[in-house]
């Protein structure tokens, strides 16, 4: 067969092409087809009101692997983090702010006592995360049958966290992984603020509260994906790391094609030979993967009927319904933030006063409601690249929860009254909010599943739960990249190990399909 | 979609059919048994009459507790072929088919019987439950699944004089009814279902009416047969007919996949005699893969059929080779009045250094609570015990 291409990578988010560009840098002829009109997913930069720009969806860039940037030479494409890691501000009303920086925090009055227990357990933390790092570029072993290659690498994952921690901390790691962070924060803390901003490391982009079984976990996963704590917010914003990836990807020789959403995956005999795009083109490779979510990949493009039923129940059974929303403004000055000076905008502001705001906030979701209260991780890009808007003004990008996929009465009702919400938050530490915000953009999770082909809207494409993690990723039996479908594989934040702009799972799957056959 | 039960319905253990009255006026054992949560006799009388009513004059067992979903839908042929194992694009409107689904593991969840009863319109008779497993398989298929278990009464009316019983019921064209054909015929304001199917291999058919049709049938039927011998059955005569057809039972001679729960005791359609069912080159069904590489890999268990000497039934017995090795387990046993031969089926384990021409079973068995050992031989048959052509000709005979 003379194939023109040896394989084809539906869709062009951050992990499409990361593994595009491994694949291409191996020597494979690559074509990425992406539905939207600009490659990136939910990594780029997009103009939201004439002049001003801003991430549309993740903003902040603290995951990416330094292998990957390495491997793929990404800062001579244009990589540009935007300086040293910003700091984390935890916004409180009456301006006594708490400053949370890599090591250290300082600000609303805590003590010598608490500074000592932050750093001691950040270094705890990463200790363990660190131990869980590696395993983030590998493969997760399979569960049954295993083999021997299985086997040792099963044992290699244990042996990996052991050997990293020791003995003493491996019981401690064995101790909180499966705790939840509201009760293990309250092990090591005094201060209610410092609570409150670390429980929401711990639930960003989920579906959990501080209370939940798990949130330890997600919060060692925060910390594994990045290491250090950095937190940058890249020059241009997210679209200038994917336009890296892209530039990387097609100097290696990758295609790709934007505004080609594909309809389906071409089967025969069972097997991935192609695929069918909206227009009805056809196109055929030796092997296709998925960039797009699990649902989207089995549900749609290839379709439970082409799968055996036990496995589409179980891929119907994840759970992918967001509860996260991205909010856009146009600031036309910097509004006045009570107790913070104007240069310090710049950092990464939280609004999660305690870990009981954080909860009361995730319990109107469970009822469908949006908060009333809401959290929100607040940047204004524009403090520090002027790029991003016009000489003076700013754009403001918040990530807002809980705002609930299946929102009762739907968003289309509800919307304006929920920005209202985020206005009214804000505007409790800013008192001129109002006077400074001019246009609005709010992306509900419904939003970015039509806009970013995501399903749910989901941060992760699943949720990042324990029953949905490595080997279990997005489940078994297609949690090792490849899928039930001969010749189709996944690269996306469905699989292991999940989302976040990390370029994980584009590099695992990559190497996967590299140790396989085309 | 399930049937409305009486809110009091719970405090039942098990729900009467609908021929309960006339069960129970005929049931002088009192041998009510639980078949899949309704109330059933294993026999009426004495089990040898019953079950030579099945192979000498016209034998009538109550078949309701069965299992019956109505699947309708545009994508119903499609939905079935993804389900089960065998190829059902051959399935014409009018036939039965029988057949075995699997999970993904390539293990059997249960057989059954489909009826095609038009182009989009399909029933399913199981042994087991399976609306759950259909709302599984449903996902991606346009189809629409009704529960019609407790809606839909059944008989089974096997035997050589069932077909001069039902000649005389005002059913015009029976006598062109082939095996594994179906006809509808109009019945006191509803109708009739007669499908030329049963468990006995022998001339027979089954008798499918809406539950309020059920007692009026059974009266009907038996003032037919008044001198053809007709006789009311339980399920224990049944029971030696079908493994002298050769047939298996689910739960007797494989546990279905969903109530196994240690590893190894399910078994896959080669497992358990019904590869034949197993149609690979469909390019997807559930248990695909895995019966792929089964069928590469070689499987666990093989089902045989097995003449053993002497006449004492070798219930759940041992089987070993040589009388010395463990080969397996009888799963059904039975002494065949008809065929005059000690029978049973039995699933060995699969070593490929062990012949099958040298098979003993240990069999059990007392006398006045003194327990006696015997080894008897076994030999493999291929060919099911009982299988009589009378069981196929059409028209069939007026015996
Ligand atoms: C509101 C929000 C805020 C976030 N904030 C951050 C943050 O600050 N920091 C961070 O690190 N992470 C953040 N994330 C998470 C991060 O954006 C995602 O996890 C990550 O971008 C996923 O990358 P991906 O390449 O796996 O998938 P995606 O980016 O979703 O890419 C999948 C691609 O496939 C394409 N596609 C889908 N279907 C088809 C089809 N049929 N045909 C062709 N193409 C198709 C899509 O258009 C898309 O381009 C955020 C997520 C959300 C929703």
């Amino acid at each position: 067969m003379t194939d023109r291409y040896d394989v084809l990578i539906i869709g062009a988010g951050h992990n499409g092409l990361v593994c595009a560009a491994y694949l291409a840098k191996a020597g494979w002829k690559v074509l990425v087809l992406e539905r939207s009109d600009q490659p990136g997913g939910a990594a780029i930069t997009r103009e939201f009101a004439p002049g001003f720009r801003v991430s549309a969806c993740a903003h902040i860039l603290h995951m990416l692997q330094a292998k990957v940037i390495r491997d793929l030479n990404l800062k001579a494409h244009g990589l540009d983090l935007g300086g040293p890691s910003i700091d984390t501000i935890a916004l409180a009303e009456d301006g006594n702010h708490l400053t949370i920086r890599q090591r250290s925090i300082e600000g609303a009055q805590v003590t010598a006592a608490e500074k000592a227990a932050y750093a001691a357990f950040i270094e705890r933390m990463e200790r363990h995360a660190k131990a869980l790092a590696p395993q983030l570029l590998k493969t997760p072993p399979r569960l049954a049958n295993a083999g021997l290659a299985n086997a040792m690498q099963l044992a290699g994952m244990g042996w990996g966290i052991r050997f990293g921690l020791g003995k003493k901390r491996m019981q401690d790691f064995l101790r909180i992984v499966g705790m939840n962070i509201y009760d293990l924060l309250d092990e090591v803390f005094e201060s209610e603020a410092l609570k409150g901003a670390l429980a929401l490391d711990a639930v960003l982009g989920s579906a959990m509260e501080p209370r939940m079984p798990g949130t330890v976990l997600t919060y060692l996963y925060r910390l594994a994906g990045g290491l250090k704590s950095t937190l940058t917010l890249p020059k241009g914003g997210m679209g200038s790391v994917t336009a890296a990836l892209a530039d990387a990807a097609t100097t290696f020789g990758a295609e790709i094609r934007t505004a080609v959403p594909v309809e389906r995956v071409l089967l025969e005999g069972g097997r991935a030979v192609g695929v069918v795009l909206a227009g009805g083109e056809e196109l055929r490779a030796l092997s296709v993967i998925s960039n797009a979510d699990p649902k989207t990949t089995f549900l749609k493009l290839v379709g439970a009927r082409n799968l055996e039923a036990g496995f589409a129940h179980r891929i119907g059974n994840l759970r992918a319904s967001g509860r996260t929303a991205k909010v856009h403004m146009v600031l036309n000055s910097l509004p006045d933030f009570t107790g913070l000076e104007q240069d310090a905008l710049g950092n990464r502001l939280i609004v999660a006063a305690s870990r009981k705001y954080v909860e009361d906030a995730f319990n109107h979701s469970k009822y469908g409601e949006y908060s009333d209260q809401p959290v929100m991780e607040i940047t204004i890009p524009s403090v520090a690249d002027p790029s991003l808007a016009p000489a003076g003004k700013h754009v403001l990008s918040a990530i807002v929860q809980y705002a609930p996929f299946d929102l009762k009465g739907g968003w289309d009702a509800h919307k304006d009254s929920f920005v209202e919400r985020v206005v009214d938050v804000i505007s409790a530490y800013a008192p001129d909010f109002r006077d400074k915000m001019t246009l609005v953009e709010c992306l509900t999770p419904v939003d970015i599943e039509r806009e970013f082909g995501m399903t749910g809207g989901h941060w992760h494409h699943g949720e990042l739960a324990l029953d949905q993690l490595f080997m279990m990723r997005p489940t078994y039996g297609t949690a090792q990249y490849r899928t039930p479908i001969d010749g189709l594989y996944l690269c996306g934040a469905g699989a292991h190990p999940g989302g976040g702009v990390m370029g994980a799972a584009g590099h695992n799957a990559a190497q996967a399909i590299l140790a396989g056959d085309k | 979609m399930r049937a409305q039960y009486d809110k009091e319905h719970f405090r039942q253990h098990s729900l009467p059919t609908p021929f309960h009255p006339r069960l129970a006026e005929l049931s002088q054992g009192s041998s009510w048994h639980c078949w899949k949560g309704h109330l059933s006799p294993a026999y009426f009388e004495n089990v040898e009459l019953e079950y030579f009513a099945i192979r000498n004059a016209c034998s009538v067992m109550d078949l309701s507790p069965m299992c019956k979903y109505r699947i309708r839908g545009q994508d119903a042929e499609a939905f079935f072929d993804r389900m089960v194992t065998r190829d059902m694009s051959k399935l014409k409107p009018g036939r039965v088919g029988y057949s075995v689904w699997c999970n993904d593991q390539g293990k059997v969840i249960d057989d059954g019987t489909i009826f095609r009863f038009a182009e989009h319109d399909y029933r399913l008779c199981a042994y087991e439950r399976q609306y759950e497993w259909l709302k599984i398989s449903a996902a991606g298929f346009e189809v629409d699944i009704t529960e019609q278990t407790e809606e839909i009464a059944a008989l089974t009316v096997q035997g050589p004089t069932s077909f001069a019983v039902l000649n005389k019921m005002d059913l015009p064209g029976l006598e062109t009814l082939k095996p594994f054909g179906i006809m509808h015929f109009p019945y006191h304001g509803g109708e009739l279902m007669v499908s030329r199917t049963g468990f006995t291999a022998d001339l027979g058919y089954e008798l499918w009416v809406e539950a309020s049709k059920a007692l009026t049938l059974w009266d009907e039927l038996f003032e037919a047969g008044r001198h053809h011998g007709i006789r009311a059955i339980g399920t224990d005569a049944l029971d030696i007919a079908r493994v002298e057809a050769g047939f298996i039972q689910a739960a007797d001679d494989f546990t279905p996949a969903n109530h196994t729960i240690r590893k190894d005791h399910d078994r896959s359609p080669f497992e358990i005699g019904l590869g034949w069912l197993v149609n690979l080159e469909k390019p997807n069904f559930t248990g695909r893969k895995a019966l792929i590489r089964e069928k590469e890999k070689g499987s666990r268990y093989r089902l045989v059929k097995l003449d053993i000497d002497g006449n004492k039934p070798a219930h759940a017995s041992y089987i070993f080779h040589d009388r010395k090795k463990l080969a397996g387990a009888v799963t059904s046993a039975v002494w065949s009045p008809t065929c005059k031969q000690n029978i049973a089926l039995a699933s060995l384990e699969v070593a490929a250094d062990h012949p099958l021409d040298d098979l003993w079973a240990e069999v059990y068995y007392q006398r006045e609570l003194h327990w006696n050992r015997v080894w008897l031989r076994c030999r493999v048959q291929d060919k099911p015990f009982w299988n009589p052509p009378r069981r196929r000709a059409t028209p069939p005979g007026l015996f």
